[in-house]
């Protein structure tokens, strides 16, 4: 095990987030303000509680949610983009390192950035929220799990993207669009039935869902199901990063 | 001498069906500096890659330091240093923090001193907490050099060194290669400057479209392939060789003011002093002499044109 060269990586990764301080930190947690004063404030008055919960506590895991997603795709998927992008990608291809290494670095590097960017967040969301985890352990096993493996599907996306504006698709047009759809603001049974069964076909639903359980007991899916639902995913996400080192795919002519 | 690196049979096809590498061997020794020469496309960088693992071999093994580039890869990777043709190099990173990087990448644990070191022999030292992006075109060339060179390679593969660079940093590099040369490490060039051969390699390899033509010491080959000219300046010009001289296979130049002389450095008899006198026998009165070597360059001209033909 090439340790020094997990930690080169993962330095190196972890000196671009401190570098791009404004960019990483304090525009995932204005754009939180944000949502937290239009939806929690403005709009959460005129909505009632939800199972228990004021709305404004309620999109509280949601919206955490909903940043470690985006961030953990675009870190991995940059962190290994870029080199690919400039060419010092050589480096890593030549060094001593094993793929499993070099997955550890760059997927290691981007779920520790958008986990410490989730706990910004949570960390923010007590200036306008009562709040209180119920389940804190389950509550950062979910966040860690998510982080992990979507920042492996953001560095299969690295990979697999050939210039800037395919890295930034499928966050883009499949990811935003399944974190809104999966029940991040509201719970799935204020959708007609129609829409909610589409809704249990959604991925993020089952993140999002058992997220919000171990804030506050209650969840639109099974804790089970949701967890289950994440090992899937970040099973999914490994076997095909095995296969793109296994293959060579976008790395090795 | 044992070999560093062994190179059998390699062949490498890419994806688009371009064979870059045909059924290519090569030894290359421990502690000599080898220069690849050939024209674009030959096949140099493709051959350096593979040895690197950067690109997988379509047949063939590769052993560095006895050890198999693809299954003991790790092991063989570690004795590697590769400085690229390309200037890649992170732009917002700080001099110091790229070089300490490829240092952990390669699996060596941090050694402030030896790093310091390196930036000092490259004349960096005062550059290392600067940005990447404010480097010069010169300086980002020898940023890549001390980042091959921070894991302490045993053999360091330097493709196109010099390409671009002016010529003071390049009388700089052929230093730095022989004090590494001094060190015990043993050096790979691909060059398009025949020169930069001549000046520092022991042993010349030439490789064209995906083979290699040769591989010989620099002194051997030059003294085999060099032809010798001796130019013959006359006082009064003429319009063609006397018949007297026909045995000399002399040709005419300047518009008649001289002769040119063709002879093998290495023969025993070079017939130079018999032309002499002959000429003097014709009454043909001379002005100066001159002899001049072919250099390396024709050398491999005429290799590469021999087997294009």
């Amino acid at each position: 095990m090439n340790w020094y060269g997990v930690a080169a990586i993962w330095r190196f990764e972890m000196a671009r987030f401190f570098r791009s301080i404004i960019q990483s930190i304090v525009s995932p947690v204005l754009s939180t303000s944000l949502y937290f004063v239009v939806f929690g404030a403005a709009i959460g008055s005129r909505i009632p509680e939800i199972e228990g919960v004021s709305y404004g506590a309620f999109i509280v895991p949601g919206l955490i949610m909903l940043t470690v997603l985006q961030q953990s795709i675009q870190n991995a998927g940059f962190g290994i983009y870029f080199p690919k992008f400039i060419g010092t990608i050589f480096e890593i291809l030549s060094a001593p390192l094993s793929s499993f290494e070099i997955v550890l670095g760059y997927v290691g590097a981007a779920a520790v950035k958008s986990l410490l960017i989730g706990m910004i967040i949570l960390a923010t969301s007590f200036f306008f929220v009562d709040i209180t985890v119920k389940h804190p352990l389950w509550m950062m096993a979910f966040l860690l799990l998510t982080a992990v493996s979507f920042a492996l599907l953001g560095f299969i996306l690295g990979i697999w993207a050939r210039n800037f504006e395919q890295l930034n698709l499928v966050p883009l047009l499949v990811v935003t669009p399944l974190v809104f759809l999966g029940g991040s603001f509201y719970s799935i049974t204020m959708l007609p039935p129609f829409w909610q069964t589409l809704s249990k076909f959604n991925p993020v639903l089952y993140l999002v869902s058992g997220f919000r359980w171990s804030f506050f007991g209650t969840a639109d899916v099974p804790v089970a199901a949701s967890l289950a639902a994440v090992l899937i995913f970040a099973g999914i996400c490994l076997a095909i990063v095995t296969w793109i080192f296994r293959s060579g795919y976008r790395l090795k002519s | 001498m044992s070999d560093i690196v062994t190179v059998e049979n390699l062949s490498k096809t890419y994806d688009g069906g371009f064979q870059a590498l045909k059924n290519t061997s090569l030894s290359i020794r421990q502690g000599e500096i080898l220069a690849l020469l050939g024209p674009n496309g030959a096949g140099k960088t493709t051959l350096i890659s593979t040895i690197c693992g950067i690109t997988a071999p379509t047949a063939g093994h590769i052993q560095v330091g006895g050890h198999d580039v693809v299954t003991d890869w790790r092991a063989a990777r570690k004795l590697i240093g590769l400085v690229p043709q390309e200037i890649n190099l992170e732009p917002f990173e700080l001099l110091i923090n790229t070089v300490r990087f490829s240092r952990g990448l390669f699996g060596q644990p941090p050694n402030a001193a030896f790093i310091e070191k390196i930036l000092e022999d490259l004349s960096l030292a005062d550059k290392k907490n600067a940005r990447i992006a404010e480097l010069s075109g010169g300086m980002k060339r020898r940023v890549l050099i001390a980042k091959a060179l921070a894991h302490e390679p045993r053999v360091l593969f330097l493709d196109e060194p010099t390409a671009g660079v002016d010529v003071e940093l390049r009388r700089d590099m052929w230093q730095l290669v022989e004090r590494l040369r001094a060190d015990g490490v043993t050096i790979i060039l691909t060059t398009h400057y025949i020169e930069e051969a001549e000046a520092i390699a022991d042993r010349i390899g030439v490789i064209r479209k995906g083979e290699i033509l040769l591989v010989e010491e620099k002194t051997k080959l030059m003294q085999r392939m060099g032809k010798k000219t001796l130019k013959i300046e006359l006082r009064a010009p003429i319009d063609a060789p006397p018949d007297a001289l026909s045995e000399f296979d002399l040709s005419l130049a300047d518009g008649g003011q001289a002769l040119i002389y063709s002879y093998d450095a290495a023969g025993e008899r070079t017939g130079i002093t018999r032309l002499l006198a002959s000429l003097q026998s014709c009454g043909l009165a001379m002005a100066d002499l001159q002899t001049s070597q072919s250099s390396l360059e024709d050398i491999f001209v005429d290799l590469v044109q021999e087997s294009a033909a």
